[in-house]
């Protein structure tokens, strides 16, 4: 198989058996796919149209006219063409539904780190719920305060830290360690509550299975968003216990809940490469070419919110910091040339051979190629889930070296809160910080 | 005086490093350094190697093995090697009328299994009188299902798989015990009992979960069954373990 040969070396593509066995091979591959006319990807299905329904999402959807403008086009020309003057952001933004993922996944492996950044910053994907996500030199965060056995002042004390950083304008969003429809209730209880009382201009989320959340809507939970991992193959979706229709189910049901205040994008996925192949369910595409796929699955819900886990699946998958880096950078943008609105959890595992000096490298890129956020937790030590993702302070380092901005609607409450100084920065959280002592008395007085 | 550290009560609700101070934008440099000794100590009990000898001389009359994961590098790239018995082990394990086997394995982390695998096994063993145990097998570059291969050699109907845990930041010497009745080569993870957490920084104890491990064992033999059923049975709980420790 071309694509998985031309695609630079990762170990979870080695795994399965379909890497390249030479660099001079996967070179090879890649001359070979730069001369392969794009309209060759409308002609063969990689996965049986029959069979999946994913495959039948994307081939029912591709918009012909869309696509008009790149069909004559070569993988290679698509290349070159996308880094020209001419491809800008209007232009981007019209081409998105008339590429398919096997499209973009293909031009993604003939495209250095730089091309994928510089193509990605052109790429506008502007979501809204109750704020705005993914304006041009904006930064939001998802502030991630999640506990190992749930505890309700333990999550509110980790939010809090991150509302003092300024985090948390992308979504506040709990990993329950319980994943149980009661618990999820009483989580998200207590954010909406939170989220209320400080008049914050955000949405909140436990992030639990789909079908717990419908239960959690019949039973009138607070459900702002809707979160659901998802993967690129009928195959790997069933193995999450999932398909198109649950998903459509619960968006209808929470769109009905009319929570959003500036919009009604409300689904938040996550994917990441790697998911198909554990669930043996990548009928012989390299992860990142099935990886893509899965956004042509977001893509069909206009979601709030996607993110990569890049660097949570393991070293059997991605093996080190270059592989994690690259696949970051191949995530976002890929998703966002088909108008997805990608973040990202730059992160990694104990077990993977990468550390703290690559993640400020991913995120730095990431932050230049234009992510729609980023995660945070509180000093990038997640205590639940045992991983290191970036922490509050990151955030703050991303905004000052690029000067990118939070949700504007999120920017205004900071200020309003006289949580920001004269230059636009973070208060320090010191005692006599008045925003901290107003919080943290409030919050004991609450808990 | 020192003004009061308005972080000191909400630290008792949770482990997360909240309310850390800031040298402009970043971390202070002892929270910078600490994070970094945590980090170190998790990649070291990953790369640590297990000590074979120390547990043959705890553990007398057991058997060493190794899988088909030549070094540390293939075992983190290739968990199917990691879940195979090398053929050259194979004449090392004799066959028998066993109830069960125990395999110490280093999985991610020797650090785990070199502080807790021996007192964990002599405490479930003191539990399991009139119990037909094979010789304990120590296994190395090793994952939870090679305890398939194991278990099916020697014909054991119980394989319990004490195994190093993934190590955390906050705990890097975690072991898990894995169960599998009527182990074979393609046992699904979900037919096996998970007791996670067995480590002296808060853990479970050996004790707790010597009398987890050996009413699952005495149950399992009964019902003749391991997994999904046999948990719902206990109303234990496999918890995030059975996620982290890829079988």
């Amino acid at each position: 198989m071309l694509l998985a040969c031309a695609s630079a070396r990762r170990s979870g593509d080695e795994l399965a058996g379909l890497a390249a066995v030479s660099d001079a091979q996967r070179v090879a591959a890649r001359a070979a796919l730069a001369d392969v006319p794009l309209t060759v990807f409308l002609e063969e299905p990689l996965i049986p149209y029959e069979t999946d329904e994913v495959t039948r999402l994307i081939f029912d959807r591709h918009d012909a006219e869309a696509f008009k403008p790149v069909s004559h086009l070569t993988v290679g020309g698509l290349r070159d063409w996308l880094l020209s003057y001419e491809a800008d952001t209007a232009t981007l933004t019209k081409l998105a539904p008339g590429l398919t993922p096997e499209m973009v996944a293909a031009v993604s492996k003939l495209m250095r780190n730089q091309d994928l950044i510089s193509v990605a910053r052109k790429c506008s994907v502007v979501k809204k719920f109750r704020n705005t996500i993914g304006l041009p030199g904006r930064l939001s965060s998802r502030l991630q305060p999640n506990h190992p056995t749930d505890d309700v002042r333990g999550i509110a004390a980790a939010t809090l830290d991150g509302l003092l950083y300024g985090s948390g304008d992308a979504v506040i969003g709990i990993n329950p360690a319980t994943d149980s429809v009661q618990n999820c209730i009483s989580l998200l209880d207590m954010l909406d509550g939170l989220r209320q009382r400080y008049d914050i201009p955000t949405q909140t989320c436990v992030l639990t299975h789909v079908t717990n959340a419908i239960e959690v809507m019949n039973a009138g939970g607070a459900m702002d968003l809707v979160f659901q991992s998802i993967a690129g193959s009928e195959a790997a979706n069933a193995g999450f216990g999932i398909n198109l229709n649950i998903l459509r189910e619960a968006r209808e049901a929470a769109l009905s809940l009319k929570r959003g205040t500036i919009g009604n994008d409300l689904m938040y996925f996550e994917t990441g490469q790697g998911a198909a192949l554990s669930a043996d369910a990548h009928f012989g595409l390299d992860q990142q070419t099935i990886e893509t796929r899965a956004y042509a699955v977001a893509r069909e819900f206009s979601p709030l919110l996607v993110n990569t886990v890049v660097g949570f699946i393991g070293p059997e998958y991605l093996y080190d910091g270059k592989q994690i880096i690259r696949a970051g950078l191949e995530d976002h943008f890929c998703a966002k040339l088909m108008g997805v609105p990608m973040g990202c959890d730059v992160c990694y595992t104990n077990h993977a051979e990468a550390d703290q000096d690559d993640m400020d490298t991913l995120m730095t890129l990431l932050t230049a190629a234009g992510v729609s956020f980023v995660i945070a937790v509180p000093g990038a030590d997640d205590v639940m889930l045992n991983y290191q993702s970036l922490s509050y302070h990151d955030i703050l380092y991303l905004r000052s070296v690029f000067g990118v901005r939070l949700a504007p609607e999120f920017e205004v409450w900071l200020e309003k809160m006289d949580m920001v100084d004269h230059a636009g920065r973070m208060r320090l959280a010191t005692p006599q910080n008045k925003a901290l002592k107003r919080l943290i008395s409030e919050h004991r007085d609450a808990a | 005086m020192p003004p009061e550290d308005p972080w000191a009560k909400l630290r008792t609700a949770t482990r997360a490093r909240i309310g850390l101070g800031r040298a402009g934008d970043a971390m202070k440099i002892a929270d910078v350094l600490d994070f970094q000794f945590a980090h170190a100590k998790a990649r070291d009990a990953v790369h640590a190697k297990l000590d074979v000898a120390a547990l043959k001389a705890a553990i007398p009359g057991a058997i060493e093995v190794y899988s088909e994961a030549e070094s540390r590098e293939v075992y983190l790239r290739r968990p199917d090697l990691g879940r195979r018995l090398h053929p050259d082990c194979a004449d090392k394990l004799h066959a028998g009328e066993y109830d069960a086997v125990f395999v110490i394995g280093d999985g991610l982390s020797a650090t785990a299994v070199m502080q807790n695998a021996v007192p964990m096994y002599e405490a479930v063993a003191a539990r399991l009188k009139g119990f037909k145990i094979a010789p304990v097998v120590i296994a190395t570059q090793a994952r939870v299902a090679l305890g398939d291969d194991i278990g099916e050699a020697l014909g054991a109907k119980l394989c319990a798989v004490l195994i190093g845990e993934r190590p955390g930041l906050t705990v890097s010497d975690s072991l898990g015990i894995y169960l599998t009745y009527d182990p074979r080569r393609g046992t699904k993870d979900s037919a096996r009992n998970c007791i996670s957490n067995v480590h002296a920084h808060g853990g479970l104890s050996y004790d707790a979960a010597g009398d987890m491990l050996a009413w699952l064992m005495r149950e399992a033999l009964r019902r003749k069954l391991t997994g999904v059923g046999l948990k719902e049975a206990s109303g234990l709980e496999a918890p995030a373990a059975m996620a982290a420790l890829e079988g």
